[in-house]
């Protein structure tokens, strides 16, 4: 069982990746529509990704209005 | 379709629609690849009035209003179903909405009864907003886990009554919504829309865009909003046709749900469509050589044959896969709630893909004008709607002035705001506040909202949406054109500016070849159109629900910025 440090580590790497910025770029407490640049579309698409990474569905209702990758990466942990 | 003029209220013609067409599927609701229900007119009403039994129980009558935050889903609508059989007024609120904001409409509207799903219930209930003032007496929760905090909710799957609810009539003239318009900011502007106003648009939309049973509607748009209300409830359910709901928005189950449901209808808003335009042209673009030729050759032919009106059974022969792709039996695709650039109108179109346009509000009563596509016209927001007198008041030489609508689909009123009620609607007519012309055939072009704009010292009347076109598919992530008065007020006539406000994409810089692409679409224009300077922003533009740019809102957050360092040069 990942701690929720280790999964909101996993978050933002796997964010770094997917908009190939360099890996320790991003903290936790970022926006990321603001540090990333990426719009609401943009955002569902890496939710996909964030969902087959840790095994999870991530209902559209858990993520609305969520814009920091903390508050993400906790609401990843409570489905885990 | 039910004869809608025989009808006094929303509430009884859905009562004999779930009659008349009870073996008809009436609603899909699908969670990713999942169908979660499936459900007749029949199973419908067999859902829908155990459900209103119990509010009726619960003191829920005639004239009371009860408000629904959820996203577009079964429940939603079979929610509405119940206030509406019992005579009451529905208030529709915006999901997207924070908790503070849904608690002051909650509050402005006097709703005694809150139907919401758990997890908006979760926020509205510990937000420090949450106050006794509303007038709530019941709050109905969707799908909460077995051991949540209700909070003083009651659950809905829960709440239901033994026996036939009493079928409360209620008259045209009655309120049936309260339907709040997009803007959040200032006071609320509660539109009260009469069930004449339902009954009548219905009728008009349908008579170009008709639903019978089999047809279904891809329910995208939240159903707070008037289009979907319309094209997404009221309308298919009056004439026996199907609603599919997606629990889930990302984009490749949106994709899969055209082929797999065979969807009739979609509604989308422009940000949206052209999205789905820079995929397919993506993906026309990836095509070899060869085979690109003879697609572009088909784009021609089928150009040519729906020259005068679509002709969808040629168009789908000829461009099999692409109409392969959106299920086969893609009828329109409408689009509404902001601007659409003509470009991307004339893009679908050519592929035998029709996107009715058009131009409404929700104090209109969703849409005043549509594009009828007989023929199509990528540069106007169409003719009127059966029933609707259009007017330009005070036109200016060009033709272009405020556009005034007199219909039965006009709302009564603002909800408490009499002041503001008389300045919008004068002698039987309401301002619109948007500015716009007829062209010689009837079609209304529009120009941009009243205030938004500039005049130049020439006298001439500048509308930054007016130009917005030129700047369309420039290589950034967002743009809006402003009248720097507008964001930056001062008190002098002269000297307005247009500025182009611009959010890059991740990493973009504001490079001398971007600086020269603005420079060559701006010398396009006019030289009194032109802009004077770029504003750089580096955050998402507010937007609706509905993904409309909260106009307001942007050039509230630009004003933070000083105008004389804030405008670049270009």
């Amino acid at each position: 069982m990942r701690t929720l440090e280790q999964t909101t580590q996993e978050v933002l790497d796997l964010a770094a990746t997917h908009f190939q910025l360099p890996a320790g770029s991003l903290a936790p407490g970022d926006d990321f529509f603001k540090k990333l640049g990426i719009d609401s579309l943009q955002t569902l698409e890496m939710l996909s990704r964030l969902e087959n990474h840790f095994g999870i569905e991530l209902p559209d209702y858990e993520v609305q209005g969520v814009s920091d990758f903390q508050t993400l990466a906790e609401r990843i942990q409570s489905r885990l | 379709m039910l004869d809608l003029s025989k009808y006094q209220s929303i509430g009884e013609a859905l009562k004999d629609a779930l009659d008349q067409f009870a073996n008809e599927v009436c609603l899909i609701e699908a969670d990713r690849e999942r169908e979660k229900e499936r459900l007749t007119y029949r199973e419908f009403k067999a859902r829908a009035h155990p459900l209103t039994q119990a509010l009726q129980h619960a003191g829920f009558t005639a004239g009371d209003c009860a408000s629904i935050i959820m996203t577009n889903q079964s429940k939603w609508l079979i929610s509405a179903y119940a206030i509406f059989f019992s005579g009451g007024t529905l208030v529709p609120l915006d999901y997207k909405l924070t908790p503070e904001e849904q608690w002051q409409l909650l509050r402005h509207s006097g709703a005694s009864v809150l139907i919401t799903e758990y997890p908006i219930w979760r926020q509205l209930s510990t937000s420090a907003a949450r106050t006794a003032a509303t007038k709530l007496q019941t709050v109905l929760v969707t799908e909460a886990p077995p051991n949540a905090d209700l909070a003083g909710a009651r659950r809905w799957e829960e709440f239901r009554g033994e026996g036939e609810p009493l079928f409360v009539p209620r008259e045209r003239r009655d309120t049936a919504c309260i339907v709040y318009s997009s803007g959040t900011g200032g006071r609320p502007k509660g539109c009260m829309m009469t069930h004449e106003n339902y009954l009548e648009q219905c009728v008009a939309l349908t008579s170009i865009y008709p639903f019978w049973p089999g047809v279904r509607y891809l329910s995208i748009l939240p159903t707070n909003h008037a289009i979907d209300f319309m094209v997404g409830f009221f309308g298919p359910f009056t004439c026996g046709a199907a609603v599919v709901h997606l629990r889930t928005l990302r984009p490749e189950f949106v994709r899969e749900a055209f082929p797999k449901y065979k969807i009739t209808y979609v509604s989308l808003v422009p940000l949206v469509l052209k999205n789905l335009q820079k995929g397919l042209q993506a993906r026309f673009d990836a095509l070899p050589p060869g085979k690109r030729k003879v697609f572009n050759a088909l784009v021609a032919i089928n150009k040519a044959v729906t020259k005068g009106r679509p002709r969808p059974g040629i168009s789908r022969r000829l461009l099999k896969q692409v109409h392969e792709a959106f299920g086969g039996e893609l009828r329109t695709i409408i689009v509404g709630g902001a601007f659409t650039e003509p470009q991307t109108l004339q893009f679908f179109y050519d592929l035998g893909i029709p996107v009715a346009n058009g131009y409404g509000l929700t104090e209109a009563g969703t849409a005043i004008t549509v594009n009828d596509l007989r023929p199509f016209r990528a540069d106007t927001v169409g003719k009127p709607l059966p029933g609707m007198e259009v007017r330009i008041l005070n036109p200016a030489p060009d033709g272009v002035g405020e556009v005034a609508v007199r219909s039965k689909t006009v709302m009564s009123r603002y909800l408490n705001e009499p002041e503001l009620t008389a300045e919008t609607i004068v002698d039987g007519w309401l301002m619109t506040g948007d500015l716009g012309r007829f062209d010689a055939t009837g079609h209304l072009k529009l120009s941009g909202r009243k205030k938004n704009m500039i005049v130049t010292e020439e006298g001439k009347n500048i509308y930054p949406e007016d130009i917005e076109t030129v700047f369309e598919s420039l290589p950034v992530k967002e743009f809006c054109v402003f009248a720097a008065n507008y964001i930056w007020p001062k008190r002098s006539m002269v000297g307005e500016q247009l500025v182009l406000v611009l959010h890059l994409e991740q990493g973009q810089q504001l490079t001398d070849p971007l600086r020269q692409d603005v420079n060559t679409r701006n010398n396009r224009l006019l030289n009194y159109k032109r802009i004077h300077g770029i504003v750089l922003m580096d955050e998402d533009f507010p937007r609706t629900a509905s993904l409309k740019i909260k106009r307001n809102a942007l050039a509230e957050r630009v004003a933070y910025r000083d105008n004389a360092t804030a405008i670049l040069p270009l």
